[in-house]
């Protein structure tokens, strides 16, 4: 059967003309500026605009290309030059100063500015580069190889790396063929639940009906999670590819593209680039001149986290409220207009085109028997270098907190790395061998989830987190089930009641048995996995709850109503006034030894002061619980 | 109709129609599940009450029965721990968001969470959980319909209801706690094009949609 080759032959045509066109930068300066949103947030098309203006004005033989992201978010604004005789050097944290001397200085007089250099792609003899660094050792890139590195609003770029050849290779094979070779690969979907792909498919592809639909889910709704945009915004074209192979496996005709209407940049990538690829004939009737026709089409969700949920996701799209249905029936049997319906996540579809590419072998070679391939992560919180990360699964907590995060940042001690979204857990130090798959971070009371990885430090309560993520999802419950809407509900009161000092020893029983009711009971994976936080701040961090309950004590000083302010009166530099100018609301005055102390019935603690007061004197603390303050002070003997 | 299967609910064989769902099933022979939402047309169950959980043999929880599809041979128990867990913290949820006012309510005695308390040995007070009072104002500005939304559960019935039988001009509104059954722009009752047929107040189990006096 793979004695077809008509699609691959239609695609060399096109290959060739793209090698012809991109001749013209061949022996050109290239500028590649990261203009993915986490870029453009801190200045990326300023920048882009001064390279460009400095060029102009210099008359060079150079051009910039804006592209997306390749995981160091951290130090955005960033670029990769290729100047021809050097190898290509990436820059960090650039601005428009930095920006016109690197032309000056590199582009024109050929000093790569190398105070300026990350790394460099390449082995060279002055600069190291990526694989240099602990991060680079950990990090293994497939679906993110070309993130940053190519236009992704230019389908050539991608034609060049080998993009689209293996939707070619897909269409000279039979949809069983390469729903065999993805079974095979044991890919597992990204998206959260770690289904079988190739699973999927074929439960979608064998169905009797033959009006079939393929959804890629790029709603991404947990908070600081930026995997999946990052992915669009810098290689939409393989996400394309994979959405089209599935779509032609599952033989599907029609296939969308579920973005969250806050994504723009990436509807605006996505859009383009489905034009190209309409453009080119490889997507559309009778693509690459094969039999199959496919219409892929985008649809902007407006905004609840629950629609990123498949059923949900499938009633918004149908015109219905975004509420979750009960499943079964799953989606691949019963899903948009009640036709079968594969939804796939958009880093699943990304690893499609490297399987079909180079085999299911290959996936395996890399992470876990149970979970091959990598994981992708955002990395978020209290570390050194924040921003995306593709490791292999069964990578350790502890290398990608320390070896790819660079560690905790301020010096300040490791407490909790939460995983898996609001409906992640958190996990603490001793879990920090745990490797990084499906079944493991279960196990440890955490998921897998779409790859959000918060770090938080001995500053963050751990109450607090628990009740931060489950105000989240609690506001974010559609209300349909009892247990989601009063169940989550009264958990929460229940948080904000022990944050508050006004815990009860036997809240901690009723919370155990609220969560594990919430598990069982929910409708949907929103409210099963809601309690998660809850649990596993319990599991780990139980003496945490007890302090607040028992001595309304808040060990990590964040609950404000358990918290107050104090001045140190043998740290007071009596002649400074910073906290008392800084206090909103006058509650700071002098005693008569011009020493500065708070008064407690006003103050709001706002931080102000603590801020305020000079680092060399570092007078203001905070103590809990706020009897505290009245015990140092009888202490001392303040009148 | 298709030849009838048999299953095992607590022990007692009954021959049930291919494609049927458990909670009718039994329901139909006398065994009873507790249950707020299910409608017997249903197309797709709303499961939404998640009262009317069983135990099927070979499966690793529980499941409601309004969305399980009777099969030939299998063994269905409507009690176990687990079971009796789900719904008693369900019920218990439900009741600390349904304003008990049982002796002025017009549904005593024919109430579904009364009936579903004393079959399942049930408090209607809530013993664990405060009470969730939303304070929402009661609506009787319909001629011959009174609407208390404090005490609505959110089963649907009367949305079936008025669909079915009246002016169709209930919905469900809302999202999160706040969800609640509306008017379809929130105007009351008696503004919104309700015909005053009643179907309303006789379908909801529960005394939110009732009779005038
Ligand atoms: C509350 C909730 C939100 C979800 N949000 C997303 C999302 O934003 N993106 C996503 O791909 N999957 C999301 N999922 C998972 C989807 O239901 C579904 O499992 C997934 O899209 C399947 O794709 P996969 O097999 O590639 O993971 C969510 C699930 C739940 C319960």
């Amino acid at each position: 059967m793979s004695e077809r080759k008509m699609a691959a032959a239609a695609l060399e045509k096109l290959k060739e003309q793209a090698g012809i066109n991109r001749a013209s930068l061949r022996g050109k300066t290239l500028i590649l500026l990261g203009a993915a949103t986490c870029g453009r947030a801190v200045g990326a098309l300023e920048v882009a605009k001064t390279f460009r203006d400095e060029i102009e004005r210099l008359q060079l033989d150079a051009a910039v290309v804006e592209v997306g992201c390749m995981g160091h978010c951290y130090a955005e604004p960033m670029a990769i030059i290729y100047k021809p005789g050097f190898s290509g050097i990436c820059y960090g944290y650039l601005n428009e100063g930095v920006a016109s001397r690197l032309v000056q200085d590199f582009l024109v007089e050929g000093d790569p500015c190398v105070e300026f250099a990350l790394a460099a792609t390449g082995i060279n003899d002055f600069i190291p580069t990526f694989q240099d660094f602990p991060r680079g050792i950990v990090e293994q890139k497939t679906v993110m190889e070309h993130c940053g590195f190519i236009d992704p609003e230019n389908i050539e770029d991608y034609l060049a790396v080998g993009g689209y050849g293996s939707l070619a290779a897909a269409l000279d094979r039979e949809p069983s063929g390469v729903i065999k070779e993805i079974k095979a690969s044991g890919l597992r979907g990204r998206g959260g639940a770690g289904f079988p792909t190739g699973l999927k498919w074929e439960m979608c592809s064998s169905s009797p009906e033959s009006t079939r639909y393929v959804i890629c889910n790029a709603d991404e709704g947990d908070p600081g999670a930026f995997m999946d945009r990052t992915i669009l915004e810098s290689n939409p074209h393989l996400v394309i590819e994979g959405l089209a192979i599935a779509a032609y496996s599952a033989g599907a005709g029609k296939a969308y593209f579920y973005v969250r209407a806050e994504y723009p940049l990436a509807v605006e990538r996505i859009k383009k680039a489905l034009q190209q690829a309409a453009g080119l004939g490889i997507i559309g009737k009778a693509m690459l001149g094969a039999e199959y026709s496919l219409d892929i089409e985008v649809f902007q969700g407006s905004g609840a986290f629950v629609c990123g949920e498949e059923t949900a996701l499938i009633a918004s799209m149908e015109g219905e409220p975004g509420l979750p249905r009960h499943r079964p029936p799953y989606p691949a049997v019963a899903g948009l207009f009640g036709k079968p319906t594969v939804i796939d996540n958009v880093k699943t579809l990304s690893y499609v085109p490297l399987i079909i590419k180079n085999g299911a072998d290959w996936f395996k070679a890399t992470g876990t028997e149970k979970s091959p391939g990598t994981a992708i992560f955002a990395l978020a919180g209290k570390l050194v270098s924040t921003g995306l990360t593709e490791v292999p699964m069964g990578t350790t907590l502890s290398q990608i907190i320390y070896d790819v995060g660079s560690g905790i940042a301020g010096n300040k001690k490791f407490k909790a790395v939460q995983i898996g979204g609001p409906s992640g857990g958190c996990l603490p130090e001793e879990t920090l061998e745990t490797p990084v798959d499906y079944e493991s971070l279960s196990k440890a009371g955490a998921m897998m989830g779409s790859g959000g990885m918060v770090v938080l430090d001995e500053n963050d309560c751990m109450v607090e987190i628990a009740r931060f993520f489950l105000d989240f999802t609690q506001k974010e419950s559609c209300g349909k089930c009892t247990f989601c809407r009063l169940g989550t509900k009264h958990m929460l009161d229940i948080l904000e009641r022990i944050t508050k000092g006004k815990g009860q020893p036997e809240d901690i029983d009723l919370l155990l048995e609220l969560a594990e009711d919430v598990r069982a009971g929910s409708l949907c994976n929103l409210g099963k996995t809601a309690p998660n936080p809850v649990l596993s701040t319990l599991r780990y961090f139980r003496r945490e709850y007890d302090a607040h309950i028992n001595e309304k004590r808040c060990p990590s000083l964040m609950c404000k109503d358990l918290i107050a302010y104090y001045i140190l009166p043998d740290k007071c530099e009596r002649s400074c006034d910073a906290c008392v100018g800084s206090c909103p609301v006058e509650a700071i005055f002098s005693n008569e030894d011009r020493i500065k102390v708070v008064n407690q019935e006003k103050c709001v603690k706002c931080d102000s002061c603590m801020v305020a007061c000079p680092p060399q004197y570092r007078a203001v603390i905070k103590v809990s619980p706020p009897e505290e303050v009245l015990r140092r002070e009888r202490e001392k003997g303040v009148k | 109709m298709g030849d009838k299967v048999k299953i095992t609910i607590d022990g007692k064989e009954i021959a049930a129609v291919p494609g049927e769902k458990i909670l009718w099933a039994a329901l139909d022979n006398g065994i009873y599940i507790p249950h707020l939402c299910a409608g017997r047309d249903d197309h797709s169950p709303l499961a939404s009450c998640r009262l009317c959980f069983v135990e099927i043999e070979g499966y690793a929880h529980p499941v409601p029965s309004c969305t399980q599809e009777v099969s030939g041979g299998m063994v269905i128990t409507t009690r176990s721990e687990r079971v009796d867990r789900i719904i008693g913290t369900g019920f218990e949820l439900i009741m600390s968001n349904h304003r008990t006012d049982c002796r002025a309510c017009p549904r005593n005695h024919s109430c579904e969470l009364q009936k579903i308390a004393r079959e399942r040995k049930l408090k209607l007070k809530p013993a664990r959980l405060p009470r969730l009072d939303r304070d929402l104002p009661v609506d009787g500005s319909a001629a011959k319909i009174k609407y208390d939304p404090n005490k609505c559960v959110l089963c649907g019935h009367c949305i079936r209801a008025c669909r079915e039988k009246g002016a169709g001009v209930l919905g469900f509104a809302r999202r999160g706690f706040e969800r609640a059954v509306t008017t379809f722009n929130g105007s009351p009752l008696g503004e919104s094009g309700c015909n005053n047929c009643t179907a309303c107040a006789l379908a909801c189990p529960v005394g939110a949609l009732a009779l005038k006096e």
